[in-house]
């Protein structure tokens, strides 16, 4: 299942959130050798995860983690603007309805809808929040993960050869797209609204919560 | 007057106050303009040091200090540390506390209805913009769902120029356009289409879009056009 979880609310979730930053240090640090920080717990935090993001993780059937992506509003300290300005062509990007998305890590072995449901992740938090694009940052296999689902980035910029090319770009979700992606995820959009809901809320429940 | 060009004037004069009695203004006029019961804009710093401006009954805002409901406010403890816009109605009201705090909120005129825009700001600033009114959940639906845009743009606004307004404020805050910003508005400010600035600039145009919609947030505009005109007058483009 799809959770939406912010850094504060990860206590509740050790495991699973250890697993992601585990995922993390073998995805970025081993199998790209990204210059990233790996702690003594073998995890890979930098100093965003200490900005209380949002993170969208998938939980696998069996509780482990599948894969996860971490989400900052670009008005606040934000990876591109702070470490990739020149692949914006200078200057920063700032607005309550451009997010960022950074560290997009699937699990070794991840079945290839797990990337697919992040995606619709990303579609469920743009319709309920008012948010219209996300900029990310994404190793260059993503770049054809991401086509191979339909919803590829508009790349802004790139650095690096190989294994350690970083790439800036951007996502604009029409809600089309959405139905696509969650259909390349195996997923019904019913059920993806209901993990979202869960997670910040329905409104129909609130509801009945006042009636009853 | 059109709506949009009501709000950009307000929010014009929101730009341009030299006092917090100027954030009082503007709020007003914005409520009234919107339609609405209420808005208010609060803003507590790391220190703990509240701040706001809004429509409120000034009977409610003693009574809500008084109590310290900033313990009980399920609006508070929903907005804290998060940064995504929250509709009360998918805030957990569900203790007894909170039934009776909501229950007492209704009674002062806030409203049934709330929307609320979390805006995170340097060093551990923390802001909240809400927008209140007493109406049933369909028409409600329907407000929150044509104004998001216009209310995180008003939030930003809002604490743009609260920030601006702070003594100790660093001047490097204020965001400068970037390179393809500026690029972007100035071709717009030309009077090319957003079809015209992609092929010139060589991007899509959702890549403009990007760029002018960054823009237009760092200018505090209610549009393109608003952008532009507020690019020009600040000498940000030469067109």
């Amino acid at each position: 299942m799809l959770r939406y979880i912010y850094g504060d609310q990860l206590k509740a979730h050790e495991r699973l959130a250890a697993e992601m930053f585990r995922d993390r240090a073998d995805q970025f640090k081993i199998r790209l050798n990204w210059e990233v920080n790996v702690d003594a717990h073998g995890f890979e935090r930098d100093e965003y995860d200490d900005l209380n993001p949002l993170y969208v993780i998938w939980e696998n059937a069996d509780g482990t983690h599948g894969g996860s992506m971490r989400l900052l509003p670009t008005v606040g300290r934000v990876m591109v603007n702070e470490h990739f300005p020149h692949l914006l062509g200078g200057g920063s990007i700032s607005s309550l309805t451009i997010w960022e998305c950074t560290r997009f890590c699937l699990s070794r072995g991840a079945n290839p809808k797990v990337a697919a449901a992040l995606m619709l992740a990303g579609g469920e938090i743009m319709e309920g929040f008012g948010v219209e694009h996300f900029v990310g940052v994404f190793d260059a296999r993503m770049v054809r993960i991401y086509r191979r689902i339909g919803s590829s980035p508009e790349v802004l910029g790139q650095e690096g050869e190989g294994r350690v090319q970083i790439s800036v770009g951007l996502w604009h979700f029409a809600s089309v797209a959405k139905a696509q992606v969650a259909q390349k995820a195996g997923l019904s959009p019913e059920i993806s609204r209901l993990w979202f809901d869960r997670a910040f809320g329905s409104k129909e429940c609130a509801e009945l919560a006042k009636v009853g | 007057m059109t709506a949009s060009t009501a709000l950009e004037h307000i929010l014009e004069g929101l730009e341009q106050a030299d006092g917090h009695a100027g954030l009082q203004v503007a709020i007003e006029a914005l409520r009234d303009e919107m339609n609405v019961d209420h808005m208010v804009y609060h803003w507590v710093d790391s220190a703990g040091d509240q701040y706001g401006c809004g429509t409120y009954p000034a009977e409610w805002v003693q009574r809500y200090l008084d109590q310290n409901y900033l313990r009980v406010d399920p609006v508070i403890a929903g907005c804290y540390q998060r940064f995504h816009p929250v509709d009360w109605k998918r805030l957990d009201w569900s203790s007894k506390a909170s039934r009776a705090f909501q229950k007492e909120a209704i009674s002062y005129g806030v409203g049934n209805q709330g929307f609320s825009v979390p805006i995170r700001g340097p060093n551990g600033q923390f802001a909240l913009f809400t927008v209140s009114h007493s109406g049933n959940d369909a028409d409600w639906a329907a407000f929150t769902e044509e104004h998001t845009r216009s209310m995180l743009l008003i939030a930003h606004a809002f604490n743009h120029k609260a920030l601006d307004l702070e003594p100790d404020r660093t001047p490097e805050h204020a965001q400068a356009l970037s390179p393809r910003e500026v690029d972007a508005v100035t071709l717009l400010a030309m009077g090319y289409n957003r079809a015209q600035v992609a092929q010139t600039l060589t991007i899509s145009e959702h890549t403009v879009r990007v760029y002018v919609e960054s823009a237009r947030f760092k200018l505090g505009a209610m549009n393109t056009t608003h952008a532009v005109a507020r690019a020009i007058s600040r000498g940000l483009i030469v067109v």
